[in-house]
């Protein structure tokens, strides 16, 4: 304790019972609220900046945003507040048993007669403290199941827009840009952020709720995949993605996520959270897109083959019906039988035709031989012996012929010859023809005197008979 | 048959260009079918192609407004 202590006066020594005031007395009573606020002057002089070690106990944030604790060691116990755009700003969460470094100044309340210290900053106590919180924090979000493997999506395995998360400067930016451009040049939109430091965990939550929040129609266009992409450093460096607020963020981004903070040693709860965790921004480049000409070869590649396979199908095919359409009969072939047929019957009926006319020439010659002028002939000869016969019977038939012989014919008047004698006495009057000529006579009734030798009478009865010989 | 293919993401249409080779491959299809699934197959290889030769790099960056709401997006240089 310094010279300027108020306690140092006063004398413990001597007990009085009454105070009083002694002229030159310098150890005069103060009032409380004076010695508070010497107090208080004192302690601020003095402690206006101090450094102090030790663990949070009986942290509380009021509604104010204040936030009030003590800070503890084995032995002491300091009450301790932190005001609002401090606590605002505290890169961590303090909880109850985080042994910390307070930053700030001492400071009385006269009113209660205490002090405490008023943190203008807060920090983790060592890396051991800092795992210790991280542990705790990725318990008490693992029981949550934040970091659930049912909640994983799955990640497009050729996003049209990647939504990165990082710092605008820097190698991680540079180095995911590239490493798209190698494999598949893409539509990236960056969110640019603080990726450590006072802010940082709030831009970061910020920016992924942002993409996370976008809209399918929106004027931007909203990613189909998320980096949160930092790079290496130290625990300290990463911190803010172990941000409660982030890794909230992160696993409840709506939008396929991939983390890819630090190197691949490090661990951040943010890591935990996403849906895949890169080891590093260039892997994470690489998970998230395919090579592009690997794909190119592929779709040909499955081109040429489905090509391959049509022709080949299509040329079978013609085969078979190739095949098929040798076997198929000519259609010549086809009507042969029924031409076969055809002509079969024709044949026969010409034939039968033939057979049917030479039947008949069969029986018409017959007849048609005996039919011969020969018949007629033999007719006419044997008419013409007839005729000659008669010819000559007739010749000797004449009427007149009997007169050569001696005979005469009576005629009465009218030429007509007289038969009997009845007749020839009747006629009375009659004519003698003679072979030589006539000669009038008359016929009486009585009988002709035997002298004479002419009987005409009688040679009239036998005129008749003459034709007989 | 075609008209759905549009809906379909790369993936889809890749893996559904692939069943359809695996398909024509296996010679079990009948050739009417074969023939609409190669127009088919066809539709999705042109799809991807169509897809894969759309991927230009577009780099943009959010503009952030003064409360830190994006407002915006402008081209982006990596420095």
């Amino acid at each position: 304790m310094s010279a300027n202590d108020p306690f140092e006066n006063a004398d413990p020594q001597v007990a009085r019972l009454l105070a009083e005031e002694r002229p030159g007395d310098n150890a005069q009573a103060m009032s409380v609220s004076e010695l508070s606020l010497a107090l208080k002057r004192t302690v601020e002089d003095r402690f206006g900046h101090v450094r102090v070690r030790g663990e949070i106990s009986g942290f509380k944030r009021a509604a104010s945003g204040h936030i009030y604790f003590s800070l503890k060691d084995e032995n002491a116990r300091l009450d301790a507040v932190m005001w609002k755009g401090g606590a605002a700003r505290l890169p961590f969460a303090p909880e109850d048993g985080l042994e910390v470094v307070a930053t700030g100044k001492l400071t009385t309340y006269a009113g209660r007669s205490n002090y405490q210290i008023v943190v203008e900053s807060l920090e983790v106590a060592g890396e051991g403290a800092m795992m210790l919180l991280f542990e705790k924090l990725k318990a008490r979000l693992a029981a949550e199941g934040l970091f659930a493997p049912e909640r994983k999506k799955k990640l497009p395995s050729l996003p049209r827009t990647i939504g990165v998360v990082t710092s605008p400067t820097g190698a991680v930016i540079r180095d995911i840009l590239h490493r798209l451009a190698d494999r598949f040049p893409s539509h990236v939109i960056v969110w640019p952020v603080l990726v450590q430091g006072e802010g940082a965990a709030a831009q970061i939550a910020r920016a992924v709720h942002g993409f996370s929040a976008m809209p399918h129609d929106g004027p931007t266009r909203r990613p189909d995949l998320v980096i949160v992409a930092r790079g290496g450093g130290s625990i300290e460096d990463l911190w803010a993605f172990n941000d409660e607020a982030v890794v909230r963020a992160v696993a409840d981004c709506t939008i396929p996520i991939i983390s890819a903070v630090g190197h691949e040693t490090d661990t951040t709860l943010c890591d935990f959270a996403a849906d895949l965790r890169a080891p590093t921004p260039t892997a994470a480049a690489e998970i998230a897109v395919p090579v592009r000409s690997d794909l190119l070869q592929r779709v040909g590649q499955f081109g040429l083959r489905m090509s391959n396979m049509i022709r080949k199908k299509v040329d079978l095919a013609a085969e078979r019906l190739e095949a098929q359409r040798r076997l198929m009969p000519r259609l010549s072939d086809l009507a042969a039988p029924h031409q076969q047929r055809t002509d079969d019957l024709s044949e026969r009926l010409r034939q039968s035709l033939r057979t049917r006319i030479g039947k008949a020439e069969v029986a018409f010659s017959a007849p048609a031989m005996m039919l011969h002028p020969r018949l007629l002939l033999r007719r006419a000869e044997q008419g013409q012996q007839r005729l000659d016969a008669l010819t000559r019977l007739v010749s000797t038939l004449h009427p007149e012929a009997p007169l050569k012989r001696g005979f005469a014919r009576v005629t009465d008047a009218n030429g007509k010859t007289i038969m009997t004698r009845k007749a020839a006495v009747k006629a009375g009057d009659v004519t003698l023809r003679f072979v030589d000529g006539e000669v009038g006579g008359h016929v009486s009734g009585g009988p002709a005197p035997r002298i004479s030798p002419a009987k005409p009478a009688k040679a009239a009865i036998n005129q008749g008979n003459l034709f007989d010989g | 048959m075609t008209d759905d293919v549009s809906e379909l993401n790369f993936e889809q249409a890749l893996r559904a260009l692939e069943d359809i080779v695996h398909k024509l491959e296996s010679g079990e299809a009948p050739l009417d079918e074969s023939i609409a699934l190669y127009e088919r197959g066809n539709t999705l290889r042109a799809l991807c192609q169509q897809r894969l030769d759309m991927a230009k790099a577009r780099i943009e960056a959010i503009t952030l407004g003064p409360d830190g709401a994006p407002t915006g997006t402008t081209s982006f240089d990596a420095g």
